[in-house]
């Protein structure tokens, strides 16, 4: 009986969305009368960070400030529709949309500025600090705020946009079945090491070191918010979470909170996250859909380090000790 | 129900309720007086988010009846900033992106409050015992570790 170490490798490709008759995402932007940008979306932001990130493509796509822009997110009756959040499809899908509607908004801002400076719109760039500018001669400018002021009240226009992304259904070809069930994949890697008791089946993990190829990271340390805290979710999942833990009668199973378990600060793993980016070809500034796969590889890694240390495969989830003991046990018999 | 009359100081401020008997601390702070800053996770004691400070303790709001509060000092996350300035525990929460959805939040730095208070300079171990009965799903606990460290420094350079 004795304490026996394990390294596991993990590999996973993670695709970004899903395929069930289409996958569309809408959004709406408008300009308040002081040249503040509202983006509407039925999006919701769980936790993840969805209104962050919307108002920054939002207000990259315009040309203004981050905190000029306003997200309205996550009522189905009165926004745009959402196919909803999930599948990891947030940034790539409602991205997309928004920079679409943020390039038609900011047209229309261009246009009336280019009426207020009498020059031609094409002429004109944003500052990225609130002001839009003559190309070449920066002394001629208008603020944002005058000109949604003078769209508002004395242009009549309405410096706004309408933004839409699909993934269009696709169906399988008769012949082969292949069909292309999501798309934007992402890619990452773990390996785990863990410490097996194999008298008491305790598993300890030393160790988790991932590597996450992501697209491009829009918010860096959102990203490693996301990637640290999905890791450890994945080691949960591996070794501890169950609406029925230990027993094999669902009648001894956990009946509510208190009985599902879950790792606390104590049970951290020395985590280390590499974050490579490889922007995609169709996401929102190369961005793709990090958001479930980051809980991904952790798992088999995770098992497969246990294989490593005691040789058996637990193929059952989560790798419990009761389940480390009976495959040991069933091992020795045989 | 009958209602029963509890007064007690929130915040530094008197507060006076007439409260169903039975009612928790977590909902008679938050539905009575409009302190949202305790979260009910679980309702059950197990999660921490409505961690809140009475005399002194670290005590969980939801499994604390309102009536057994009669002339106690509670503190939550609510009433930490002074004067608009930031407690050094919210700094360092925010410069250390301590927060994901933000829901455990204000119970760990209540968690954190106490420790801080009684140990001004905490080790890590000192840190993770005294957040282990709060739970972060987004499972930041490596930030919100090192956010409590940092405004343990904050604090011991301000006293010094």
């Amino acid at each position: 009986m004795a304490i026996r170490r394990g390294r596991g490798v993990a590999a996973i490709n993670y695709p970004t969305g899903m395929n069930l008759g289409g996958d569309p995402t809408q959004a709406l932007v408008h300009s308040t009368p002081t040249g503040n940008f509202m983006v509407t979306l039925s999006s919701v932001d769980l936790g993840q960070g969805m209104k962050q990130i919307m108002a920054q493509i939002c207000a990259e796509t315009i040309g203004v400030p981050t905190d000029r822009v306003v997200v309205d997110t996550a009522d189905t009756d009165t926004g745009p529709h959402c196919m909803g959040t999930f599948a990891s499809r947030g940034t790539h899908r409602a991205g997309n949309a928004v920079i679409q509607a943020a390039k038609e908004a900011r047209q229309v801002m261009l246009e009336v500025a280019a009426e207020e400076l009498e020059v031609n719109a094409s002429d004109l760039e944003t500052d990225g600090q609130g002001n839009i500018q003559v190309k070449g001669a920066p002394q001629k400018s208008i603020s944002i705020f005058d000109v949604a002021l003078s769209a508002h009240f004395k242009r009549g226009r309405s410096i706004s946009g309408r933004g839409m992304f699909l993934i269009p259904r696709s169906y399988p070809e008769k012949e082969t079945g292949a069909m292309k069930p999501s798309t934007c994949y992402a890619h990452a890697c773990t390996v785990a090491e863990v410490e097996v008791d194999d008298e008491t089946g305790e598993v300890t993990v030393l160790t988790v070191k991932n590597v996450f190829e992501i697209g491009r990271a829009l918010n860096p340390k959102m990203v490693e918010q996301q990637l640290v805290g999905g890791s450890w979710m994945g080691i949960s999942h591996a070794l501890y979470e169950t609406t029925e833990p230990y027993y094999p009668n669902r009648d001894h199973g956990g009946t509510d909170f208190n009985q599902y378990l879950m790792p606390g600060p104590g049970d951290l793993a020395q985590t280390e996250i590499v974050v490579l980016e490889r922007p995609s070809a169709d996401g929102p500034f190369g961005a793709k859909g990090p958001g479930e796969m980051c809980a991904n590889p952790q798992i088999p890694a995770v098992a497969n380090a246990v294989f490593d240390a005691v040789g058996v495969r637990i193929d059952t989830l989560p790798i419990t000790p009761e389940r480390i003991l009976r495959a040991l046990k069933a091992r020795a018999a045989s | 129900m009958a209602k029963v009359p509890v007064q007690f100081t929130l915040n530094g401020s008197e507060n006076a309720e007439f409260i169903e008997s039975g009612t928790t601390l977590l909902n008679a702070l938050r539905d009575k007086i409009g302190d949202t800053s305790p979260k009910g996770g679980c309702h059950q004691g197990t999660c921490g988010a409505c961690s809140v400070i009475i005399d002194g303790e670290l005590k969980l709001s939801c499994l604390t009846l309102a009536e057994t509060c009669n002339g106690a000092d509670i503190k939550t996350t609510a009433g930490l900033a002074e004067g608009g300035v930031l407690h050094p525990l919210q700094r360092a929460f925010l410069d250390a992106f301590a927060t994901q959805c933000g829901f455990c939040t204000p119970g760990m730095i209540m968690a954190a409050k106490v420790l801080l208070d009684r140990t001004p300079n905490p080790s890590r171990e000192d840190v993770v015992d005294a957040l282990s009965g709060n739970i972060c799903r987004c499972t930041g606990y490596e930030p919100i570790i090192q956010a409590v460290l940092v405004a343990a420094r904050a604090n011991s350079r301000t006293a010094a």
